[in-house]
Formats: C-alpha cells, structure tokens, sequence
C-alpha cells in the first residue's frame, strides 16, 4: 500500500513542479510590478516553442545522393545528414540527441528579450491602471502571441523526443531500501522535478542573498521609498520581469518531452496556474510554491483507479475543488497578504 | 410618461428597437442578412446585456458566466424532450434553473472579491464543464452533445394529442421557429432585455449596484448591506446568460458541454470591453463586432483575398495576400486579439468611449452653449 501511495506523490511531482515554476513567475510578476500577467502561460508556451524551432534548426539536412548504392526501389540512395551532424560531426549527433536541454542555452536570452520588450512596451504603461484592464490587456497579448505560433508551427502537436540515455525508468525504490522495480519512475520526469527545485532554489537564493534581491524585496515593501533613495527601482523591476519570463520559458522547454506542445498549451496551463496562484495567495512566494505541489499531487491521488471508484468524476475536479474550499476557508488563499487584489 | 421613462431612455430604446428589427435589412450589404448569423447577433448581445449588469454597474468580473449559458441550454432542451416543443415554457425552465445555479454559485463566489472572486467563479464553471463531459453524461450526453429524438416522452405535447413527423423542432404556438421566425422571436427578446436593463441601469437598485461599484467599502460603513444587492445582480445576470443559452437551444436544438468552457466566459468578457464596460448600448455593439467579424473573417479565404487585391501591381498583391491571408480565415483570433489589445491601451472604455470622444469633438466645434453637456455619459 505505502508503495501505491508514494509512486502517485512521485507521480503528482512533475505537474506539480511546472505549475509551481508558472505559479512562482506569476507572482514575482505580481509581486514587484503588480501587475496581473494573463500573458505568463503564452511566455510557457513560447519557451516550448523556443525548444521546437532549435529542433527544427539543428535538423536541417543535406540531401547527397550515393550511386554506388541503390534503395529498395531501385533508385540511387540518398542519404539525409543533419547538417551540424555534417559539420561538428559526433558532437553534432549528441546536439542534436540532447536538443530539449542544449535548447535552454538559447531560451534563456530569447525570454530575457521578450519579457523586458513586453514590459517596457505595454505593461509598463498599465501600473496605474485597474487590475481589470491588466488583465484584459494582457490576455489580449496571449492570444496574439498563441495565434502567431500557430501560423509558424501549425496547430498540431509537435513532439520533441528526450534524449536517448534519459528515456529510461529510474528504479527510486530499490534507492531507498525496496525491492527492485516496485517503485519506477521515468527518468526524464524526475530530472524535470530537480531542476525545478534548481530554478525554484536558484529564484529563491537570489533574492535573498545578492544585493540586487535586497533591492528588490525592499521594492516590493515599499516601491516608492526605495525610489526616493535614489535607486531606480523600475528597472530592476523590468529585470525581474524578464526574469520571471525566463523561468517560465524553461519550464516550458524542459516540459516539451513530457508533453507535445502546441499553440493553445499556454492557456491550457494558465488558467491551472492563475488557481495555483490565488490558492497559495497573491503576492507570496512560497505560497505559489507551496500551491503547484500540493495541487499537483494531489491531481495525481484524484486520478488513482481506487479513489475515482469511490467518488466518481473527482480526477476531472480536484483542482477546483480545492481552490473553492481553501479560497472560502481562508480568505487570502495559503500564505496571502492581508489587502492584496481584493478590490 | 415623463415618471415612468426618461426621454433620453425613451428614445434610445425607440432607437434601438428600430435598429434590431430592420437588422436583416440593412445588414445584407454587408454580407450578414442571414437568419442564422443574426439570430446569433441576437442571442449573444442578450448574453452580454446580462454580463454587463454584473461587471458593468456591479464593477464584478465574473470568468465563469458561460456556465450559465450552458445550464440555459441544457435546461431548455429537457423541457423539449420531457415537456413540449413549444419554446415558451422551455425558457422559463432555462431562466429559472440557470437562475438557481446562479444562486448557489453567487452567494459562496460573493464572499470574495476582487481576484479572488474570479477565480471562484472560473473554478466553478470549469468543475461543471468537465462534470459535463465525464459524469453528468447521463445528463448532459457528454461529447456528442444532448439533442431531441423522436422518442422523447414530450408529456404536455402527448397530452393535447400532438404529434410530429420526421425530426422535431422546437415551435411557437404550433409555428416553427426556423429561419427569419426564430430571429424575430430572438430579436423580441433581446429588446425586452435591453428595456430590462435600462430599467435596472435608473432604478434605484442600480444606483446601490453602481455605488458598490466604485467604493464597496464606504457603502458597508453607510450601513448597507451590500451582499443582497450585489447576489442580486449575480442572479440576474446569470438568468440573462440562461436565457441566451435556452434561445441558442431553441435555434438549433443541440447543447454541447463546450458552451461552458472557459474561453466560452472570455468571449463574453472580450465583447462587453469591446463595445465599453457599463454602457447599455456598447456590450451589444462588442457581440455584434466579434460575431459579426467570427463569421465573415473566418470565411475568407486566399481565393477571394486574391480577387480584393488585384488592382494591386503583379508581385506586390501576392505579397499582400500572404500576409493578409494570416489575418483571415483561421487567423482570424489574430486579429482579434490585435484589436482587442489596441482597444484596452488606446480606448479603455471601448467603442462608446470613441463614440462620445467624436461627439465631443463635434460638440466643441459647434455651439459654445453645448459644452456643458460634456461631462453626461452618451446615454
């Protein structure tokens, strides 16, 4: 039985670890620039696609035909290589192996870019605004950006495959003193979960121990004492935008092997990532944190065949079900501020 | 007279009424005179009349109304499968039962506000699309959507000894509500609707709507209790939005779970901003724009993009049709989310506010008398 239980807490892991990196960029968003981000599950999906058009890049081939072999058909062969593979040869072949994490490497300054473009051109100009129109300018902003991928990549799925050495199953129960294969876990989902603890630790970290994180969380207090010392707090906190897009990004890219991405996942994880956030409570950060774990693995309870028996249809309700239950029990969600987004 | 209405108010109903009913008039020249297109135009300008009493005068955002629209639909289905296909007693039931649901919904949503309020709702109406599609299917027929069959009981109908022939359609009186009838049977709802809300936009209700609007918390420390007022117009928007879904039922009697869904709540959310958040005129306006452009933007295609740009110079048309073409057909919730982006950064208050921009600079270019008039809202 504690085998049953603890392979479905592995299993609601992974969901959890991309809704707690979505739920946490929302809320530095939120927490430094007050603005609500109806844009952030586009900037996921954008990171995905990032990962989708490196693939597409590195596997761009050169056709060369070799007469001295003939196919089945009788023709002369050709042969297809990947041009890196043609240029960098064995190196090539393990780019183009590894594409989902080399991908990272160009995410990282395509997020920066546009998260610091996005909020130096529009969001900026709605701080003063209502909340309302935030969020309506930038849901307007997801779906122009949804609808452009869809005109480059098409509106079907693009699956990228994980690398070869990563596709197995991690025996995790003969680790930690239980029979071999009992508890398996596939390999590339328990990486996810790990860098998600690294990006979450490394988010965490750098707020609380550079400078830069000082200045920060003192804006975030207080926004307009900071700036009266002289510092100018709106572009760190256009850094911090960029930031949080790029954390998303990578959550996005990471997550394309588990799930095939498409132009409507941003939204698909959106509105789950809006509840994560609004559970843990606008504004803390490790209350979204808290939130994307505890509703992933609990999703991942809800689908077991044992308790859908008992209570049917509760998979497909879970996550809003506890929303409601924890949003009228606790007014400010898990860890909100008192007077944050209530009016 | 003078009591009951003001002249303002009279007029801009006269008004509206005239433009309703001579819509399949002057609305073929521009390629959407027909019945199923306007009844549509109809259904969800009702739709979005409703909304707007609730974030318009009550300043709620709900993200959870399609929910409504879709217990409507459903509601008004049973009563032509178990009742009768008579339309009448099919929207009472929709109204009283999406009325209901709006009850329950409202007063647990309504202990929150803000944020917190539209996540609630947006939480409720996602758990009754997916109970739609997976355990309420002996409902709600789950994907392939509830629809009438021959050997639906229709009690009321048997009864009077009534019978049919080949597929059952809903009916008025015995007279089938296909085609320009069931326009106009939408188009007399959609009115009364409009007269509804103007009454509750000037009566003093409304006023206790507008006035939790824009300070809630003064209001509470006045003494008011503001809960009923504010569950009030939850219910009576939600009834709106049950009355859209039943007339959608009755135009095509088929309700599927995807009425419910999340973006279904947006679209109503987009067309109330795009024709302006609390006026009364304006969220009609927005749902006649985005249906209006759903229909005719999505049917174009690269052939009679072709066609439009050929006075252009040889290579220079085929580069304007391949980028225009990404804007049409498919593309086309491209444009409007351009659009609906521009609107919320350059005219927050939506097409009435650029309305009453142009008017007011009409105005200032005319009489130096009639600047006093500037600070009234267009109606």
């Amino acid at each position: 039985m504690f085998e049953v239980i603890f392979l479905q807490f592995l299993n609601g892991l992974d969901k959890g670890a991309a809704y707690a990196l979505i739920a946490l960029g929302l809320t530095l968003v939120f927490g430094t620039l007050g603005v609500v981000n109806f844009a952030h599950g586009a900037l996921f999906m954008l990171g995905a696609f990032c990962a989708v058009m490196f693939r597409q890049f590195l596997t761009l081939e050169t056709v060369t035909i070799d007469p001295t072999q003939t196919s089945p058909w009788g023709a002369p062969l050709e042969i297809r290589t990947p041009l890196v593979q043609a240029w960098f040869g064995d190196f090539g072949a393990v780019l183009v192996n590894y594409s989902v994490p080399f991908s990272i490497l160009i995410t990282i300054p395509i997020m920066l870019l546009v998260g610091i473009a996005l909020e130096r051109g529009i969001i900026k100009h709605f701080y003063k605004r209502p909340h309302a129109e935030q969020i309506l300018v930038t849901f307007g902003l997801a779906i122009v950006a949804q609808e452009v991928i869809k005109s480059i990549f098409g509106p079907n799925p693009i699956p990228q495959p994980m690398p070869t050495d990563l596709r197995g199953a991690a025996d995790i129960g003969s680790w930690i003193g239980f029979q071999a294969n009992v508890i398996t876990y596939p390999l590339w989902r328990l990486i996810y979960f790990l860098f998600s603890v690294i990006i979450i630790g490394g988010v965490f970290a750098f707020l609380q121990f550079t400078t830069f994180g000082m200045v920060v969380r003192a804006g975030m207090a207080d926004r307009e004492t900071v700036g009266l010392l002289g510092i100018n707090i709106d572009r760190r906190f256009t850094i911090m935008f960029g930031l949080a897009a790029v954390v998303a990004g990578m959550a996005g890219v990471m997550y394309t092997p588990l799930l095939p991405p498409n132009y409507h996942l941003g939204m698909d994880f959106l509105v789950l990532s809006f509840v994560v956030v609004v559970v843990g409570g606008m504004g803390s950060l490790p209350g979204a944190v808290a939130a994307g774990f505890l509703l992933g693995i609990l999703q991942s309870f809800a689908s077991m065949t044992q308790i859908k028996a008992i209570v049917p249809g509760i998979d497909q309700i879970i996550i809003y079900l506890v929303a409601v239950v924890i949003l009228l029990v606790r007014p400010r969600g898990l860890m909100g501020r008192r007077g944050v987004m209530e009016n | 007279m003078t009591n009951f209405m003001s002249r303002n108010d009279l007029l801009l109903l006269v008004g509206f009424t005239a433009v309703v009913l001579t819509m399949p008039i002057w609305l073929t020249p521009f390629g959407a005179g027909y019945p199923d297109l306007l009844q549509r135009f109809m259904i969800f300008g009702i739709f979005a009349v409703g909304f707007n009493i609730l974030f318009g005068l009550t300043g709620y955002l709900s993200f959870g109304h399609a929910a409504f629209f879709g217990v409507g639909s459903y509601a008004a289905v049973w009563s032509f499968k178990l009742l009768t296909l008579d339309a009448i007693p099919a929207m009472i039931f929709a109204v009283l039962i999406s009325g209901l649901f709006a009850l329950i919904i409202g007063f647990l949503s309504l202990r929150r506000s803000g944020i917190y309020f539209s996540i609630l709702t947006l939480a409720f109406a996602q758990m009754s699309y997916n109970l739609a599609y997976s355990v309420l299917t002996p409902i709600t027929n789950g994907e392939t959507g509830l629809q009438l069959t021959l050997s639906d009981p229709r009690v009321l109908d048997a009864a009077i000894g009534q019978s049919f022939v080949g597929q059952p359609v809903p009916t008025l009186l015995g007279q089938q509500l296909g085609g320009y009838a069931g326009f106009y049977f939408c188009a007399g709802f959609l009115i009364l609707s409009f007269f509804f809300a103007q009454r509750v936009a000037g009566s003093p209700f409304g006023m206790m709507l507008k006035s939790i609007k824009s300070n809630q918390t003064r209001m509470q420390f006045t003494g008011f209790n503001t809960r009923p007022y504010a569950l009030s117009a939850f219910v009576i928007s939600g009834m709106y939005a049950g009355l859209a879904g039943a007339l959608l039922a009755v135009t095509d009697p088929l309700a599927g779970a995807e009425r419910m869904q999340w973006t279904a709540s947006g679209e109503v959310v987009l067309m109330t901003i795009l024709g302006g958040v609390g006026t009364l005129v304006g969220p009609v306006i927005g749902a006649w724009i985005i249906k209006y452009f759903e229909n005719i933007l999505s049917a174009l295609n690269d052939n009679i993009l072709t066609q439009f740009w050929s006075f252009l110079p040889e290579g220079f048309a085929e580069i304007v049709v391949k980028v225009t073409s990404k804007f049409v057909g498919d593309g086309w919730h491209l444009t409007l989310g351009l659009v609906f982006v521009i609107i919320v950064i350059f005219l927050p208050g939506g097409i009435m506010e650029g309305v009453r921009r142009i008017a007011a600079v009409a105005r200032r270019s005319g009489p130096p008398g009639a600047k006093s008039h500037q600070h009234q809202p267009a109606e």
